[in-house]
């Protein structure tokens, strides 16, 4: 399907406002809205959004630790997530998940797992479960370079391959695993090689490019959706955040990334700037335009930001709900 | 009350493993979202033999045999359940489960907390544990322990078919991460079970003998043994009250505590290493609950700090005997 002018706009604005989510998360964690930790996810705002526009509202999302980029993509409101990050009641898990375990299960965005490699398999067996019941959904499952490196990577794609079960693997390479970059990690640098290994297709693009996630993801749910089961995609980026995340961010420095490099990313890879650039030459945007949009976005995390810190804390009692669910159920 | 169940309405008797088989093929039948997948128990029934006739009933589509692949096998049961499936997955041997530790632990036991309490995560994990049959130090031992210190998740391990039959009903239908937990040596041992259907709630003990003198409360291999111990004793004037929890989380404690109100003396007995086994857990409950009705120090017998030998003689001495329950009971009389 050719993306229309409406939608790459519409992935533009979604792309700035997770850029303006994820900048601003520093400041409010250093002024002690943000307990514990977060990871934001600057460099990879093309892959949340190529990726989750090429789904249907039916389809499910799996995701990682790092996900607040990818929950946005997929339509949640930006209110509850940040009020989430803050521990607020009125987060999506009424502060219990906090930053790495955001959802959104009105649209199928069914959280998230903060072990590294933990969601691949059960991303695995929600393939499973609409494949069972013949129910035309597929499921988008989000993980990282460093998570490529665990067993489940290689049992769950197995076993998804084998059963041909209708999952989209997804692979943020973003060049580090929090601190190891990927040379030191992958004796393989090509990820989307592995697909080989599990007789199924591998992808390996450019994942500051919006329009080329967006495109190949839409041929591994298309694939996925008509019963010929997975595929594994590698999009290629690379964490313009300075840390890995906001807590080592205030412990440690920059030191294992080569002097200049993230400097330069910043500067030719960009995928906000290179996607504002490209509606620019298409004659899609302006730069007043532009500069409209940047506002818009501004003035929704400023909204956001107002919800999440005039939101109540969560009730003491509320710490023991939801541990078990009661007998009877559905 | 259900020992007076089932001697009313039961004549017909079955091993443990065709109560567990038999279970299974009710609920799958009973509930289309119930599907069950693990290591050969398809065509070939499992290697306990507790799935057998299953997938000649319902097929490949709901009897899956997966690859050698613990980790996705729980991994994907705890995605389907995500979504509203209610899978029964198998790791054959409870040694293994460390295997998919990770996806037990912080997966199916967190996912609901962690996803605001939306989803339910029904699912079966059913494994084997225990040892007596020369099988060694990997495919021997008894982590149930290791799960009951899981908030999240339930664990069961009934010790016979009626209460396996029963409780694995229940479990299948708990809409919680259930620990299915066969005791390996009791498989083929048959008891009195209904062919109408039953479940056996989970979170109740039982009271399998009642006594006036001491409580044993003992699970799993044990069980047996402390019932013929208690047939010993009797013959010496000694009464034995024998519980099982059957449910070790939630643990029955009042039951328990009830029966040491009345004896005044418990011994607790399980195979599993006695360090940080569940009878640790028994006996610090008992004390904080009823330390005024303790007449004596509380005893545990179950198998001290060693690693588990093939060799029979060797076997048997490491684990836990009824002379062992026989004697624990009359150093606190």
């Amino acid at each position: 399907m050719q993306l229309t002018k409406e939608d790459l706009l519409g992935m533009y604005r979604r792309m700035v406002a997770i850029r303006i989510f994820e900048m601003s998360l520093p400041h409010y964690f250093e002024e002690g809205y943000i307990v514990g930790t977060g990871h934001v996810s600057m460099g990879e705002e093309a892959v949340a959004v190529g990726a989750c526009h090429a789904l249907e509202e039916r389809d499910y999302v799996m995701s990682t630790h790092r996900a607040h980029g990818h929950v946005l993509a997929r339509g949640a409101d930006m209110k509850v997530i940040l009020a989430e990050v803050f521990g607020k009641a009125t987060g999506c898990t009424g502060g219990k998940g906090g930053s790495m375990h955001v959802s959104d299960f009105d649209r199928n965005f069914l959280g998230t797992s903060a072990i590294v490699g933990g969601g691949i398999t059960l991303a695995g067996g929600v393939g499973l479960a609409i494949k069972m019941r013949k129910s035309d959904q597929v499921c988008l499952d989000f993980f990282g370079d460093g998570a490529s490196n665990r067993g489940t990577f290689h049992e769950a794609l197995n076993l998804a391959a084998l059963w041909k079960v209708p999952t989209v693997f997804l692979c943020t390479n973003n060049q580090y695993a929090m601190t190891l970059p990927l040379p030191k990690g992958c004796a393989n640098l090509d990820i989307s090689a592995r697909a080989a290994a599990y007789n199924m297709p591998g992808y390996r693009i450019d994942g500051t490019d919006v329009i080329a996630v967006y495109e190949t993801v839409k041929a591994a749910v298309e694939r996925a959706r008509k019963g010929e089961g997975p595929s594994l995609i590698e999009c290629v980026t690379y964490r313009l955040s300075p840390e890995h995340s906001l807590r080592v961010g205030t412990v440690a420095g920059t030191e294992y990334r080569p002097k200049g490099e993230l400097e330069e990313w910043w500067e030719k890879y960009d995928p906000v700037k290179i996607f504002r650039q490209k509606l620019i030459e298409t004659g899609y945007l302006t730069d007043e335009a532009a500069k409209q949009i940047e506002a818009e976005a501004q003035r929704e995390f400023d909204e956001a930001v107002d919800f999440a810190k005039n939101s109540p804390e969560p009730s003491p009692e509320t710490a023991f709900e939801g541990v078990y669910a009661p007998e009877g159920g559905k | 009350m259900l020992r007076k169940e089932v001697s009313e309405v039961a004549e017909r008797r079955i091993t443990y493993r065709e109560a567990i088989a038999e279970a299974i093929k009710e609920e799958m039948a009973r509930d289309e979202r119930v599907f069950l997948m693990g290591e050969d128990l398809g065509k070939f029934g499992g290697a306990f033999g507790t799935t057998r006739g299953l997938y000649q009933e319902f097929g490949e589509e709901r009897v899956k045999d997966t690859p050698i692949s613990e980790t996705a096998i729980v991994g994907f049961g705890v995605g389907a359940a995500l979504v509203g499936m209610r899978p029964i997955v198998e790791i054959m041997r409870i040694d293994w489960s460390t295997i998919a530790m990770d996806e037990i632990v912080n997966h199916a036991a967190k996912m609901r907390y962690l996803s605001g309490g939306k989803p339910e995560l029904a699912m079966v994990i059913k494994t084997n544990a225990e040892g007596g049959l020369g099988l060694g130090a990997q495919h021997s031992q008894s982590f149930e322990s290791w799960f009951v210190h899981v908030p999240g998740l339930k664990v069961v391990m009934p010790s016979g078919p009626y209460d396996g039959k029963g409780l694995l009903k229940a479990a299948i239908r708990d809409p919680n991460p259930v620990i299915f937990i066969e005791p390996t040596t009791l498989l083929s041992l048959s008891g009195a079970v209904p062919t109408e259907d039953y479940v056996v709630p989970l979170g109740k003990a039982a009271v399998k003998r009642e006594g006036k003198d001491v409580t044993i409360v003992a699970w799993g291999t044990l069980l047996p043994k402390a019932l013929n111990a208690a047939q010993t004793l009797a013959g010496e004037g000694i009464e034995v009250e024998v519980i099982d929890p059957r449910t070790l989380r939630p643990l029955d404690i009042d039951t328990i505590v009830a029966s040491v109100e009345k004896t005044g003396r418990l011994v607790v007995a399980h195979q599993a290493i006695k360090t940080c086994g569940v009878g640790a857990e028994i006996v610090a409950q008992v004390q904080e609950m009823a330390f005024d009705h303790l007449d004596a120090p509380i005893k545990r017998v179950a198998t001290p700090d060693v690693i588990i030998p093939v060799n029979r003689n060797l076997e048997r001495v490491v684990f836990p005997q009824e002379e062992e329950i026989i004697a624990a009971v009359k150093s606190i009389l």
